[in-house]
């Protein structure tokens, strides 16, 4: 259900981009995300709700395309970066300890915006 | 027709809600007031918790709670009785409380008493393991509860609202007894999931703990205004 709020606040912040850009004269082809592992997102969850929200307007036509970023974090004993998992209660599997520092996975992002002129 | 342009963003999603939140916390601010964000699964105590905490909080500082429900008020009237001022706000269908909920909540509470004299304002966050710590309000702190009966695993099974808590709350502990239930297991997969959260165990029957949270709390409201 979150994703319907995801899709509210990224229309917004296309509206908003779009503003910049002259809205009347673009047609918006591709919305590149970047979703991080370690998020609340389902990625096909936020694009379906993208589709049908857009239905009508001036995004009709874009598509959403989303790259997943691998959820890494640091070992804070030996520093080397490892992938956490549930299983293992996401502790590092060279040295046994727990989470501190996420590398990556927490990203929820508008990458880029391809897009042409009318 | 021109060629298809590539305009490299790279922006949060949620960066209208993050916004949002940076205002309500400069609010918060110029009204000298702490903020936290109570978050859980439904049923594991905040509303109890927040009728204690309140009561106990009422002869050394004032607070004002903005209440968070999907459908109901029912959650609000039982804090109104307390005679502290609470916004209820009805969420509708959204599972949790985004940053322009709490701003319509403010502007209501803002109606009700000037909230330069308040000391503390409490946000109960729609009950929902999966997605309130997502969304930013604009809080100070952010507070998980989690009840015994729900199972130890549940810092794995939902680690973003257990990674994102400053405090996690260990509620019903006087069932103890009576569960098969690890707490060291649970602690464990806690400290796991977030090292640097601190921790407390507290029963809303027996009272247990709610010395250690009232003294965080304290700690944290007199840090803050100094």
């Amino acid at each position: 259900m979150h994703e319907v709020d995801m899709t509210k606040c990224l229309i917004l912040s296309m509206e908003e981009w779009a503003e910049k850009k002259n809205k009347e004269k673009i047609i918006v082809e591709k919305i590149n995300l970047k979703i991080g592992e370690f998020t609340c997102v389902e990625p096909i969850s936020l694009i379906n709700t993208f589709n049908a929200a857009v239905l009508g307007s001036w995004l009709d036509s874009s598509e959403i395309t989303i790259e997943t970023i691998p959820f890494e974090g640091k070992c804070s004993k030996c520093n080397r970066s490892y992938f956490p998992k549930k299983e293992n209660g996401y502790k590092s599997p060279c040295c046994n300890f727990n989470l501190e520092e996420i590398i990556s996975g927490r990203e929820l992002k508008i990458a880029s915006i391809d897009f042409k002129e009318k | 027709m021109h060629l298809p342009i590539s305009d490299k963003i790279e922006l949060n999603i949620l960066h209208q809600n993050s916004h949002q939140a940076e205002k309500n916390k400069v609010k918060f601010n110029n009204y000298n007031l702490l903020c936290l964000n109570i978050m859980s699964s439904p049923g594991a105590g905040k509303t109890r918790l927040l009728e204690i905490t309140l009561e106990d909080l009422s002869t050394e500082f004032q607070s004002a709670v903005l209440e968070g429900d999907m459908t109901t008020n029912l959650d609000a009237a039982r804090l109104e009785k307390l005679n502290i001022p609470v916004v209820p706000i009805t969420t509708g269908r959204a599972c949790h409380l985004d940053a322009n909920m709490v701003s319509g909540g403010l502007k209501l509470l803002e109606k009700k008493i000037n909230p330069h004299i308040l000391d503390i304002l409490l946000v109960e966050n729609v009950g929902n393991l999966v997605c309130p710590a997502e969304f930013e309000i604009g809080e100070h702190f952010k507070v998980a509860l989690l009840s015994i009966t729900e199972g130890e695993d549940k810092p794995l099974k939902y680690p973003i609202m257990f990674r994102e808590a400053d405090l996690i709350l260990i509620t019903k502990v006087d069932l103890l007894p009576h569960l098969n239930f690890d707490i060291n297991e649970l602690k464990s997969n806690i400290s796991s999931t977030n090292p640097k959260a601190d921790v407390i165990e507290i029963s809303s029957i027996t009272k247990s703990g709610f010395d250690l949270w009232q003294k965080w709390i304290s700690k944290k409201i007199l840090k803050f205004k100094k």
